[in-house]
């Protein structure tokens, strides 16, 4: 029988996503595994892990991983780039922990041109915990801990974590892409690889933020997700590339 | 590395050593009265091909140095007593991932953030730990310039040979004192990393460091594990100082600077006819209760000199165990206590057996 479909080779021989039906972190996390196989580079890279639903990515990539606390992931591989500049290295975060616990970390790490490339899930969530209020809960969007919806008054604004860091010197590459179509889930591979390009050659920071759907949280379909992603998600934060040198 | 001796500063001294025992990263944010190490690595660094970060805070410094000892190299940040506050949480992962930490405090005053006088009041932050759940720091205190240098090497190589944090604990009076010391070479053998540390996984299995476990027996069983191996580091590291101690009558207990003065203590009240001797630990986590134990046991009395409200006092009394008298002389921080000072408390608590504060 002739094989057209397979999993990455950077990824695990037997594992079952543990993620919920309908979650995007399973396809985010397989195009980091094609990008790893297609720019070779498995058995150089070192990950820095983070906490919230993204933790588990060391159980689906076949690849070297140090846990970092809370929202720490992005100094945790600044000290593994720096002891080991010859290494590839990565970290793969929600949005709480990339851009709310752990903002100094991210924002300094950019500001500071580290040649780390960084992935951010944003599902305006705090998935692992059950849907509470997080940096990029949208206006209006209600919670656990916004029963009434997101106000101004009581929560303030949301964060568009992928222009910010693109207002960072030692940026080199900028994006946010989404998973909602096969279409943008190709876009969101190319960013991707070009995420770890620019560490690759040395030109710095390199960052893609990813929308992703939270179906169990938001109370949806897994295909209400992605209209809501594309409907309510993309007018907020909107698709592309911030910032490419 | 030469041998001669070298008036130098406390701070300096530290980092100097921490460059010959092959410290590859530094990351660190400033706090007084420990900014010089961080000043005088910068330039070493630098120099020698290394790697210097001027961290974003003291979380940023821990976790980048947590990073860095993954993959196997030497790595180090220092601070003070407020900002080693910020670090407890790494502490904390870095004891349960068993990461060879180094982690410097050269302390100042606290609670909050109290000011830049010496004191030695984060002596239960060090030992007892500021992070969750159950967990041990191999904590090193020097009393001499030349010891920032001795116990400077000695935390690098414990931290990697028992996969386990260390922390110096230094004071401001140490950091800030000029004192000769010789440097050497680094005395101990390279620990070999290679059986666990994060290179990528290039012909062989990945690795993954990580405390989360998701399986009640694993994480009952990682506990156990962690506490055998101090248990173990207990057994073969516990160091401590004895001075005049078998006739001693009482025995004047301090760590750190605070050292010094009891032993010119010791004589005075020598002189007066009184039987003094000292004890010091070097390593207050693993502390050396046996010890205390068996001097208390054959009847030696304690006094315990330091600068804080009492701290080490409650583990030298858990060691005695009610078999001889424990009293503390101390003051909470500031100027250190005097000779004369500790001759008056000694002479105080020995009439009275009464606990004795120096005032202000």
């Amino acid at each position: 029988m002739q094989q057209v479909f397979s999993k990455p080779k950077s990824m695990k021989k037997d594992f079952r996503y543990t993620f919920c039906p309908g979650c995007d972190h399973g396809i985010a996390i397989r195009l980091i595994g094609e990008v790893i196989d297609e720019l070779g580079v498995r058995e150089e890279i070192i990950s820095s892990t983070s906490v919230g639903c993204s933790v588990f990515l060391y159980d689906f990539l076949d690849i070297d991983a140090v846990e970092a606390p809370h929202g720490r992931a992005l100094a945790s591989a600044t000290g593994v780039k720096r002891a080991r500049p010859d290494k590839v290295v990565f970290t793969y975060s929600g949005d709480g922990d990339f851009a709310s616990i752990g903002l100094a970390e991210s924002m300094h790490t950019a500001l500071r041109g580290e040649k780390i490339t960084a992935f951010c899930i944003n599902n305006t969530t705090y998935g692992m915990t059950g849907g509470q209020l997080g940096p990029t809960t949208l206006m209006g969007q209600k919670t656990t801990t916004s029963p009434t919806g997101r106000n101004q008054d009581y929560y303030g604004y949301p964060i568009k974590i992928a222009e910010h860091i693109a207002l960072c010197d030692g940026t080199a590459f900028s994006a946010r892409v989404s998973l909602d179509t096969v279409a943008n889930i190709n876009k969101a591979k190319q960013a991707i690889k070009k995420a770890f390009q620019v560490q690759l050659e040395g030109k710095g920071f390199g960052f893609v933020e990813i929308l992703s759907s939270c179906p169990t949280n938001w109370h949806m379909t897994p295909e209400e997700a992605h209209e809501r992603v594309r409907n309510e998600m993309m007018p907020v934060f909107p698709l592309g590339v911030f910032k490419e040198i | 590395m030469s041998d001669e001796k070298v008036l130098i500063k406390g701070n300096y001294a530290i980092a100097q050593a921490a460059v010959n025992a092959g410290c590859q990263c530094y990351f660190g944010y400033p706090i007084t009265p420990q900014t010089e190490i961080g000043e005088y690595l910068s330039g070493k660094m630098q120099e020698l091909d290394r790697a210097y970060v001027c961290a974003e805070s003291e979380l940023g410094a821990i976790n980048m140095v947590m990073g860095a000892v993954s993959t196997g190299v030497k790595a180090m940040t220092s601070s003070s007593s407020c900002a080693v506050a910020l670090m407890q949480e790494a502490l904390s992962y870095a004891a349960s991932d068993e990461l060879p930490v180094v982690l410097v405090n050269v302390m100042r005053t606290g609670p909050g953030l109290g000011y830049i006088y010496p004191a030695q009041g984060d002596y239960n932050q060090a030992v007892y730990g500021g992070g969750n759940g159950d967990y041990k720091i191999i904590v090193l205190a020097p009393s001499t310039v030349q010891e920032c240098v001795d116990l400077t090497y000695r935390a690098f190589y414990l931290a990697q040979k028992y996969r386990n944090p260390v922390i110096l604990l230094a004071d401001g009076l140490l950091g800030q004192m000029m004192e000769p010391a010789s440097f050497g070479e680094y005395p101990y053998p390279e620990v070999d990393v290679s059986g666990w540390a994060l290179t990528g996984a290039k012909g062989r299995e990945a690795r993954k460091i990580y405390s989360v476990a998701p399986d009640e027996k694993k994480q009952i069983q990682h506990i156990y594990d962690l506490h055998k191996k101090f248990e173990v580091i207990t057994e073969n590291e516990t160091t401590y100082e004895e001075f005049n101690i078998d006739d001693a009558q009482i025995v004047l207990t301090a760590f750190g600077s605070m050292t010094r003065n009891i032993k010119a203590a010791m004589n005075v009240l020598r002189g007066k006819g009184i039987k003094a001797g000292c004890f010091r630990p070097v390593t207050l986590s693993p502390f050396p209760h046996k010890r205390i134990s068996e001097l208390a046991a054959a009847g030696k009395d304690f006094a315990v000199v330091e600068m804080n409200m009492g701290q080490m006092f409650k583990d030298v009394k858990y060691a005695v165990d009610g078999k001889s008298n424990v009293d503390l002389i101390n003051r909470p921080c500031g100027e250190w206590l005097s000779v004369e000072e500790i001759v008056a408390g000694v002479e105080g608590v020995m009439q009275g057996g009464k606990t004795y504060a120096a005032s202000i």
